[in-house]
Parts: structure tokens; sequence; C-alpha cells
């Protein structure tokens, strides 16, 4: 009884959500198509042919997982940063706190959201990706492990973003200043082999480094790390990222007086 | 007895040291249409927040249809439909949206919560608006949304904040209908209102709320019953006579307009008597305030003189 009903309202939130951004599709999905087209040109083909190969790859090749990533992170972080936020705003998250719903339901569904936007952005920028250059697949499983792991910890931590948000510039701050940051220093555009030792221990420590590796593995088999510490590291801070988000909901943090 | 809700020592006090609820005691029975009153700030939202899982309490208890909200709350919430003050749904969500996904946090699965849309909407004179996003609704509709989507999981009772704040006079009539007629089809009904007239004409009990606390709670006629003196305005042909009634107190408002008090006790008779032997013409006649709105008044004044003193 009580699982048909997290059930059931698992897949009502799951649906708003993914109505709630294919409804905006030209705000939620083609921008990243754009953004990335004009990545591939610039970096890809006009400054990339002067780069040459990066490792045992081309240059065009190397940043294409990378930027399929860029583009999991930021869909999947603002869809749930937004939605949760604007449900706080608008108050109708309390449609779901006075309803038997568990707080584990609330946060799946929300990610499941983001998850759905960030895959199928993946999707796109894949496309997009393929007219510049052939993609080469090295191992699925890898693939497919790292992009959910990794929308999933995004989506949690937009879920987190949007807890705490108390106005509409609190869900920009972080992106802007944090996100952005960490994904242009993830080793996107560049083989951390190419820092001097230091910095390549300070690299490390950006988890984005571990993800876009990870797939970067999945594609063309050439990783500054380990696949095997890259999904490590991701199911950890998947971890304590929905330990955090269910503490919060319980405790009532930005939802319940 | 049944009791759709019991509340016992409720307290609640916000960050910052308000105390919004000071051991509030409350009972209502199963099948009610409950008024609870009380002057701005008395408490009745907080209460209801509580009730309604929206308010963290700070001590007491709260069981709705015997179901604690501490250690059942899921079999708690199932047996709540709550109709907010504010407009609190997506506007950005079509009306059918928004009362079908309410009704799948209740686990109702998506095709029965169709059906039971196309029902209360229907009801409520808004399955032409179906498909409409809720931004396009007017006011009125808004409130009847928020009353649709209340029901869809069909709780036991129905918790309403204000509803027809802000409504025509027509719809709140249509409202009161609609309300009447679920609270007779077995919904308990909890009402909060500044409208008196629309407690005294729903609510069979009620329950006056200040500063926290309960000051009132008794039948609707037992409160009416309390009420000993009525004042009526009588408007006049207009006269220059210095116009005298020793039956009761009365005021010379203006040379058409007078008002009077009269007891219970007393009947108008007397009054129209004199009026008559003086030679003035009573052209009509109306309560001066609404019945319950002086005992409201009165009850709230007192419940605060005694605790000042």
């Amino acid at each position: 009884m009580g699982n048909s009903i997290q059930f059931n309202a698992l897949k009502t939130i799951w649906i708003k959500e993914c109505t709630r951004f294919l409804r905006i599709w030209v705000q939620t999905l083609v921008p990243p198509a754009i953004t990335m087209s004009l990545y591939f040109v610039i970096f890809g083909n006009l400054i990339g042919e002067r780069i040459g190969q990066m490792g045992s790859v081309g240059y065009m090749e190397f940043i294409v997982p990378g930027l399929i990533m860029m583009s999991v992170i930021t869909n999947s972080y603002s869809n749930v940063a937004s939605s949760f936020f604007s449900a706080k705003f608008q108050r109708n998250i309390e449609e779901m706190l006075v309803s038997p719903v568990s707080h584990l339901t609330i946060v799946l569904g929300y990610v499941g959201g983001g998850v759905a936007r960030a895959l199928i952005v993946a999707v796109i920028v894949t496309l997009v990706s393929s007219f510049f250059v052939p993609l080469n697949i090295e191992n699925y499983g890898m693939i497919i492990l790292t992009v959910l792991l990794t929308s999933t910890l995004f989506a949690l931590g937009g879920l987190l973003n949007g807890i705490f948000g108390k106005t509409f510039d609190d869900i920009s701050i972080i992106p802007t200043f944090v996100l952005t940051p960490l994904t242009y220093l993830g080793g996107v555009f560049y083989s951390t082999e190419l820092l001097s030792e230091f910095w390549q221990g300070v690299s490390l420590l950006n988890p984005i480094i571990y993800m876009v590796n990870g797939f970067r593995a999945g594609f063309i088999g050439v990783s500054d790390i380990a696949p095997q510490t890259a999904l490590l590291v991701l199911v950890v801070f998947n971890a304590v990222f929905l330990t955090l988000a269910l503490s919060l909901l319980k405790r009532g943090v930005g939802i319940r007086s | 007895m049944t009791y759709a809700l019991e509340i016992s020592g409720l307290k609640k006090t916000y960050r910052g040291g308000f105390q919004a609820l000071k051991g509030l005691d409350l009972k209502v029975q199963a099948g009610d249409f409950y008024a609870l009153l009380g002057p701005n700030g008395a408490g009745k939202s907080t209460t209801i927040g509580v009730i309604a899982s929206l308010v963290n309490k700070t001590e007491g208890k709260v069981k709705v249809f015997g179901y604690d909200i501490e250690t059942q709350l899921t079999e708690a919430k199932k047996q709540i439909g709550l109709v907010p003050q504010e407009f609190n749904f997506n506007q950005f969500e079509t009306v059918l949206q928004i009362v079908v996904n309410q009704a799948g946090y209740y686990g109702v699965p998506r095709s029965l919560a169709k059906e039971r849309a196309e029902k209360y909407l229907t009801q409520l004179g808004l399955w032409e608006k179906r498909n409409d996003p809720a931004r396009n609704l007017s006011g009125g509709m808004k409130r009847r949304l928020m009353i649709a989507r209340a029901l869809l999981h069909e709780p036991k009772l129905l918790i309403l904040d204000e509803p027809t704040a802000g409504v025509d006079i027509e719809l709140r009539r249509s409202m009161w209908d609609f309300l009447k007629r679920i609270n007779s089809e077995g919904i308990s009904i909890i009402l909060t209102t500044h409208y008196l007239e629309e407690a005294e004409m729903l609510c069979r009990n009620i329950g006056i709320i200040d500063k926290g606390r309960i000051i009132e709670n008794t039948s609707m006629k037992a409160l009416l019953s309390k009420l000993n003196v009525e004042t009526f305005i009588l408007d006049l042909e207009p006269t220059e006579k210095d116009i005298q009634i020793s039956s009761v107190q009365m005021r010379q408002v203006d040379d058409h307009t007078i008002e009077v008090d009269v007891p219970k006790t007393e009947g108008l008779n007397k009054v129209f008597e004199e009026l008559s032997e003086q030679g003035v013409k009573v052209l009509s006649m109306r309560n001066k305030a609404n019945r319950l709105e002086e005992l409201f008044v009165d009850l709230v004044e007192q419940g605060r003189e005694k605790e000042a003193s």
C-alpha cells in the first residue's frame, strides 16, 4: 500500500518535471545545442587544428566527451535548482508537503527530472558533435555509468541549491561562481598532463576532473584518471549529497517554518 | 465518539521567539461543519499549518481521525484535504495537470485521477477550463480549483482557510451550496473565515481562537443564544419631531434614521407602537451588525481583559 503510493507519487513528480522542461524546450534543450556547436566550431575546428594532437588523439576528438559532460553537468544542475526553487517561490511545493509523499520520493522525482533533461541534452550534443568528428566508442558501460552518476550527482547538487536558495540570485551564484570555473578547470579542454606536478595535484581536488576523465575513458579509452577511481569518487559524492538532501528535507530546511 | 480532529496542548514558537500557539486544545467531531474564527494573527493559519504538516509544531498532540501526525503521518495525511488561503499552485500548469498531479502525490493512479478530475471540476464549474493554464483563471476560479484539488484523493476532512476571500456574492453562495452538499455526504469540514455571516450560515459548531488559545468552543446555536441585545436600524419617513421611545434604548441618528437596542426578552412590537403613536412612519428596518460579529468582538475583548488581569 505504502509502496504503491510512493511509486505513483514518484511517477507523478517525474512526469511533471519532464513536462516542465519539455514545455519550455526552447529555453532548455536548444541552447546547449547552439553553445556546443560554437565550441566545436571555435575550439575544435578553428583553434583545434592548430593545436594538433592531444596525447594519442586529435584535439577535436579529445574535447567532445568533455563538452558532452559539461552539458550534462549544467543541465542536470540548473533543471533541479530552478524547478525546486520555483516550487518554493510559488509555494506549490506545499502540494507535496501536505501529501503522503516521502522525502526520498521527492528527491528521486526531482533528480529523475534533472537526469532525464541531462540525458536528452547529452544525446543532442552527441549528435551535433558527430557532424564535426566521427564518434568512436571504446566502452559503452563506462559511458552509461559515468553519465548517469554525474547527472544524478549534479541534480542532487541543484536540489541542495534549491533547498537553501532564498532568492533567484541564490540559484545563479553557485553555477556562475563555482560550477563554471570547476568545469572549465576540470580537464574539458586540456589534459592534466600538460600541467606542472603541483597543479596536477591541485586538479585532483576538483571532482569534475573525475567525471570528465571517466567519460572520456568510455569514448576514446584515454584518461588522466583510472576509470575505477572516477566511478568510486562519483559514488561517494552521490551518497554524501543524497544523505544531505534527505536530512535537510526531513528537518524542513527552507520548506517548513 | 469519533473525532475528525483532536488537538491537545499544541504549542508553536517560531524562530525568533514569537509564540503563535500557547497550548491549544480542540476537538472536532466527525461529520461536523466547524468554524474556526479569530482575529488576524490569532494562530488560525499556524494551527492549520501544523495539522497539514506545513509547520513543525513545538509541542503537543494532533490526531486526524485517530491517526497521530507524529507516529502515523502517512495515514493522517491521507484523511486531510487542504484549501490554503494563498494560491499555491504552479501558475503555468493547466487546471487538469494541477488536480491530476495532486492526486498522484496521494498515490491515486493517473486513470482514476482523471475520472475524479472530471467529476469535481464539473461540479465546481471548471471542466471547460481544464486545458487552460491556471494563470489565466479569474480569482474565483482559482479558489474553486484549490477546492477541487483538495478533493481529488477523497479526504474525510476538508480544511478551508478563508476559501471565499475576494469572491463575489453569487460565487460565494454557490461555493456555500457545494460545501453544504459535500458535508451532507459525510465529509467533515473545518472553515476559517472573516465573513462571520458565512460561519453562521454554514457551521454547526464554532471555535474562537485568540493569541494562540481557544477562548470559546461551542455550538453555533449555544453561542448565538448568548446574544442578549440586538441593535436595529430603522429608516423613517423624514420628520422634524423629537422622537421618544421609552421601552428600549434609542438614538436618533438624523431626521430619518434611528437606532434601537432591543433586549432578547423584549419584542419590537412596543417600539412600533410608540412610533405609531407619535405619527412616525417606518419605511424599512435592518440589523446594525451581524449577530455573530457582535459576539465575536465581545468574546475576544473579554478574553484579552482576562489575560491582562
